[in-house]
């Protein structure tokens, strides 16, 4: 069998395997958790009867086991439930509707950010490569190292204060709906994407950084110096194809969590995306909710790692052509 | 989904003889790192002694502004409390619970990447699709889950944050320790007939050191940031202990006002990632081999 | 002398009854140069006269993507205001926060307040074009009622026993027993007027009511945006009303300063001070009836010694708590649960730190040296631990040893609150006394941590509640008041206010509800631009 078919198959079949522990564990952790929807939702004004009612509406007062049979059951053809929310009026909402247009938001906003941020990152990363321990490295490398080290939301709130409150260049809201326009949603995203761009940028950039300089020390590199080729050429011929592998693992960790990492970013400029339904969901118990998003990041993560593994095994002449 | 780390790791002993050495040809930035770290840990050691003030005492009114010639040097914060004193005490609260909860994570990490790398099978297998599935569930959520379960304390916080962060920690020595153990040495050494422990503890880890290294002077920092956003999102380390990720999100309104309050603090984690990272690529940087090139 | 005749002017040419020359002639006349009479009425007088049109841009937290419009399960601000604007309810809580005529013009009771009669006003109509009838009244009261109910209203409404129609414009609530309250119960958040399918249902999720907007679109946790109803039966001034939920308490500031928002909820008050030194913009501070408590279980021991709970109220430092915990945005406790904007608030003598006082009492219920733990959590108050260690300094001077227990916050209501016979409390506004006492300390309901059993304040509690003379009423509030205050095992540190900020283009009139914030959800009818 061709060693890249082999892969993907060998990594779909754990991938499955995986995709079902993640379902247990988020069932059962949920299960964990103090308090219910009904109560939550409640608050203060809840009766035993009104809870009781709840939770016979949402089938609460079943064993455990049952609801996650029934779940998978449902979850593997495609119906992952209704939200919690609006249970008994006319306004049901499916757990795919409330997530769907909310993903949107989310990929829109990752891959805005990772269109300038991956480039970037990797031209960075080569250029400190080639010139490291000079003066440029050093700037680069102690100005990523700052931007990795600032908290996303003090990172977000210096630029709403730059470019919304001082120069008022963009909003310091993205509030977007399913009307707003095209090149609008990319407008009100621009400060949010920034501000990601400044966090990933710098783990990418550092982690292609090392990939490179790793392999400079190995044989084949040594004997293209020998040769006499100059040091940008070893890099970009001989040095990056084989860091290949390790970079886009990076890469695919780094878009894994602009998908979902971005929690704090989305709260602070108001941009709809999956991250606060994620907490509001757990913040209320709206299980379905909850395990709707985290089968959806697993499977985004899984999918991202297994193009990873496949990119790896095809730029690696020797795990593409085994002896 | 062992894909393994942009690192591989290289076969070097004998390294620590030669600390001294390496020391007196080490370049600025390890030096500019070593003394800010030095600092850091003085001040974290005897916090009680250097700080003016107590850690979670009121001592004036809430906004005081400082000044070298004014009661608090760096003011005081909402309710009052020496900003001072909070960011000394700070780095003690800060760096005890990211070095411990490091720590953890890479002992439980490398101890059972080590042991899953020497034996292949079902502990492998077991230790494998566990890490996988935590990977992929959104850690600050699952974070944010497992505290609403358990309960916000510190020691919780530590616990939660380890066992997550130990997940990369075991991939990434899975990864590199698999390379190792097909080694010749390694071969040699079980031929010879060396015990488990002795193959693990002389052969595999030093070898595996490097990749680890890098990792750890990046893990580390990205504690406190997890702890900030935790803070940000309300379940960080509780007040009113002092910790930097939770100043900068307790006076996070500040910013827009232009004042510095919320700086201090962020200027703190920052100046303490760059100087652990400058060491960490000064050691890596010794232990590629890279340092013959020039 | 001079200051009280300007504002009288300034009040007489707010009601309109001055045109601009008679105030300019009795400005001057008080000494004022022209400039300045002329700056009085522009920014005061003029400014005070509603004008039309606009769209009124709120900015409000705890917005959550599990919202929805069900008012019955209405939780947090952002689902609060909601049904304010797109609903009408029986009565509601005026600017000064009395019971006036909403949807119902008129009410009247039975001698015994047990049978209510609700006169409707005529002629209006919900934004589907049917007109509302006491029909709607009767199937919106029921949505709460019913036995499969899931609404949060449901113990509210406990004592209900039917609600009737007497005609088009007539409804008729009976209830089991004698009810005062019942003009406030009806103003309740939960209770919008939502029409009848003609089965005696309501569609509760839809949005529709009578109100003064009528909504446009709805997105659980973003926005919610409105357009102004033209059958709502009262003068309304915006032409439309975006209700933006922006829960981070910065993001929410910054948008008021930046303009992309007319008004918001409350501001960080760590940082309001410098919020009012930005250019344009207004806070607004209201004093709310939401306590903060440190409830003392009186049926378990030391707490069920009065005098050691009089030691205990005595060793409280209430003006520092209020100071450095609330930031001074809010009234001091009285040990009674009625705030001074609550209908039959009686001015009784405030209690005061007094470690002497403290000390007398711990003697005679011989217990010098006092050591007693208090449960309490930041789930009570942001910082509320902090409520502690001043509690905790202030009573050593007493002689008494309080231990403060950090309570975990997630399960602190379920876990500690009502189990530890001294833990702290937050409870959130009511608009009556009634039912503040008897969601409290009625024997045997369920909120009734501090099990205090006093058979003085029992029997008034039920008196009171069918009592329809206001002056009677309010002679026995003040005894059950008073023995909160002296005897109850209650430890009321202070009221928190409602603060909102707004751009200095919205204006409204002089008073704002209390019931909730932003003029209890009402500014959207209420307030204008002043441009």
């Amino acid at each position: 069998m061709h060693p890249v078919l082999r892969t993907a198959l060998q990594r779909m079949g754990l991938s499955l395997l995986t995709l079902f522990l993640v379902s247990v564990i988020i069932f059962s952790s949920l299960a964990m958790l103090p308090g219910g929807f009904a109560e939550t939702v409640l608050g203060q004004s809840a009766t035993p009867e009104t809870i009781a009612a709840f939770n016979h509406a949402l089938g609460l007062d079943r064993p455990a086991y049952i609801r996650y049979f029934e779940w998978v059951a449902h979850a593997l053809q495609g119906d992952f439930g209704y939200s919690y929310a609006g249970v008994g009026g006319s306004v049901k909402r499916s757990v795919a509707d409330v997530i769907a247009p909310r993903l949107y938001n989310t990929f829109f906003l990752a891959i805005m950010t990772a269109i300038v941020a991956v480039p970037l990152a990797l031209f960075l990363g080569v250029l400190t490569a080639l010139y490291r321990n000079g003066w440029f490295d050093r700037i680069v490398n102690a100005t990523t190292l700052t931007t990795i080290a600032m908290p996303e939301f003090f990172v977000a709130y210096v630029l709403m204060v730059l470019f919304a409150i001082k120069y008022r260049w963009f909003y310091s809201l993205s509030t977007i709906d399913p009307s707003t326009p095209f090149w609008e949603h990319v407008y009100r995203a621009v400060l949010p994407a920034v501000t990601l761009m400044l966090v990933t940028v710098a783990y990418m950039m550092r982690m292609t950084r090392a990939a490179i300089i790793n392999l400079l020390a190995s044989p084949h590199i040594e004997m293209a110096r020998l040769k006499g080729i100059s040091p940008a050429m070893i890099i970009l011929r001989h040095a990056l194809p084989n860091a290949w592998g390790p970079i886009v693992t990076v890469i695919a960790f780094s878009l894994a969590y602009l998908v979902v990492g971005v929690v704090v970013v989305e709260v602070v400029f108001v941009y709809p995306g999956i991250g606060q339904l994620m907490v509001d969901a757990v913040s209320s118990r709206d299980v379905p909710v909850v395990q709707g998003c985290t089968l959806i990041f697993a499977v985004t993560y899984i999918v991202l790692n297994l193009i990873a593994d496949v990119i790896g095994v095809v730029t690696n002449p020797r795990l593409l052509h085994p002896k | 989904m062992t894909a393994g780390h942009p690192k591989s790791p290289r076969a070097r002993r004998g390294r620590f003889a030669a600390v001294r050495r390496e020391l007196s040809k080490a370049p600025l930035s390890a030096w500019f790192a070593m003394i800010v770290i030095a600092i850091y840990a003085f001040c974290a050691i005897f916090a009680p002694l250097i700080a003016p003030h107590g850690e979670a005492e009121i001592v004036g009114k809430g906004y005081m502004p400082g000044g070298w010639h004014a009661d608090f040097l760096l003011g005081t914060d909402q309710i009052g409390r020496d900003i001072f004193s909070r960011l000394i005490y700070g780095a003690r609260n800060t760096i005890g619970v990211a070095l411990v909860a490091t720590i953890i994570s890479f002992f439980i990490g490398i101890a059972v990447g080590v042991l899953a790398a020497l034996n292949r099978g079902w502990f492998d297998q077991v230790m494998s699709r566990i890490a996988d599935a935590l990977l992929a569930m959104p850690a600050l959520i699952f974070a944010l889950m497992l505290l609403a379960i358990f309960g916000k304390g510190m020691l919780n916080l530590i616990v939660i944050l380890a066992l997550l962060d130990a997940t990369r920690v075991f991939r990434l020595s899975r990864a590199a320790a698999m390379n190792v153990v097909v080694m010749d040495f390694v071969e040699a050494a079980r031929l010879r007939g060396e015990g488990t422990g002795w193959i693990v503890f002389k052969e595999i880890i030093p070898n595996i050191l490097a990749p680890l290294v890098t990792e750890f002077g990046l893990r580390f920092c990205f504690v406190f940031l997890t702890i900030s956003a935790l803070s940000f999102l309300g379940v960080g380390i509780q007040p009113p202990t002092a910790d930097w990720g939770s100043m900068v999100a307790e006076n996070k309104s500040l910013i827009t006002y232009g004042n510095l309050t919320p700086l201090y603090a962020a200027g703190a984690i920052v100046l303490l990632t760059v100087a652990v990272n400058f060491l960490v690529d000064w050691l890596l940087y010794r232990t590629s081999g890279l340092r013959d090139e020039q | 002398m001079k200051d009280k005749h300007l504002s009288t002017l300034v009040s007489q040419g707010k009601k309109g009854s001055l045109s601009r020359r008679q105030f300019m002639q009795g400005a001057l006349a008080l000494g004022l140069t022209v400039p300045s009479a002329i700056a009085l009425w522009t920014t005061q007088v003029k400014a005070a006269t509603p004008k039309k049109g606009g769209t009124f841009r709120a900015g409000v937290g705890d917005a959550n993507t599990t919202d929805t419009l069900d008012p019955g399960q209405a939780l947090g601000l952002f689902a609060i205001q909601a049904p304010h604007i797109w609903g009408t309810y029986l009565t509601e809580v005026t600017p000064d926060n009395k019971i006036g005529p909403d949807s119902a013009e008129s009410w009247e009771a039975t001698p015994d307040a047990k049978t209510w009669r609700f006169k409707l006003q005529k002629g209006q109509e919900f934004h589907n074009g049917k007109s509302l009838t006491s029909d709607d009244v009767v199937a919106s009261i029921n949505h709460h009622l019913s036995a499969d109910s899931k609404s949060g209203a449901k113990g509210l409404l406990a004592d209900v026993e039917a609600v009737k129609t007497d005609g088009s414009d007539v409804v008729v609530i009976t209830m089991k027993v004698g009810t005062a309250d019942l003009p406030a119960i009806v103003a309740d958040y939960h209770l919008p007027i939502m029409p009848s399918d003609g089965s005696g249902k309501v569609d509760a999720t839809s949005g529709i009511g009578a109100g003064p907007y009528k909504l446009v679109s709805f997105q659980p946790g973003v926005q919610a945006s409105f357009t102004r109803n033209d059958k709502y039966h009262r003068e309304t001034y915006f032409d439309e009303i975006q209700l933006l939920g922006i829960n981070d308490v910065t993001a929410r500031m910054n948008s008021l300063v930046s303009g992309l928002v007319d008004a918001i909820d409350r501001p960080d008050p760590k940082v309001l001070d410098m919020l009012k030194s930005a250019p344009n913009i207004v806070i607004d501070e209201v004093p709310s009836g939401t306590q903060v408590t440190l409830d003392m279980d009186c049926s378990a021991a030391p707490f069920n010694d009065l005098d050691v709970r009089l030691a205990l109220k005595y060793a409280l430092d209430r003006r520092a708590v209020l100071e450095k915990i609330a930031l001074g945005y809010g009234t001091l406790g009285n040990d009674h649960p009625i705030a001074s904007n609550i209908l039959y608030y009686a001015q009784l003598e405030q209690r005061e730190y007094d470690p002497d006082k403290a000390r007398f009492h711990l003697k005679k219920a011989g217990a010098e040296n006092l050591a007693v733990s208090l449960s309490l959590s930041d789930a009570v108050y942001e910082s509320g631990v902090d409520i502690g260690n001043i509690y905790q300094q202030s009573a050593q001077k007493a002689g008494i040893k309080i231990d403060v227990v950090n309570e975990p916050t997630d399960s602190y209501w379920s876990n500690v609150w009502g189990k530890k016979p001294f833990a702290g409390g937050n409870y959130g506004q009511r608009m009556t006394p009634d039912m503040v006492f008897s969601t409290f300390f009625r024997k045997g309901a369920d909120w009734n941590v501090t099990r205090w059993d006093n058979d003085r304040f029992q029997k008034l509690l039920l008196e009171a509640k069918g009592e329809l003379d206001e002056q009677k009423r309010a002679a026995m509030y003040k005894e059950m008041q008073q023995l909160c205050r002296d005897d109850g095992g209650t430890i009321v540190a202070f009221f928190q206010s409602f603060l909102t900020a707004r751009s200095d283009r919205v204006q409204h009139q002089a008073n704002m509800s209390s019931e909730w914030q932003l003029d209890g959800g009402r500014a959207y009818h209420r307030w204008w631009f002043a441009d």
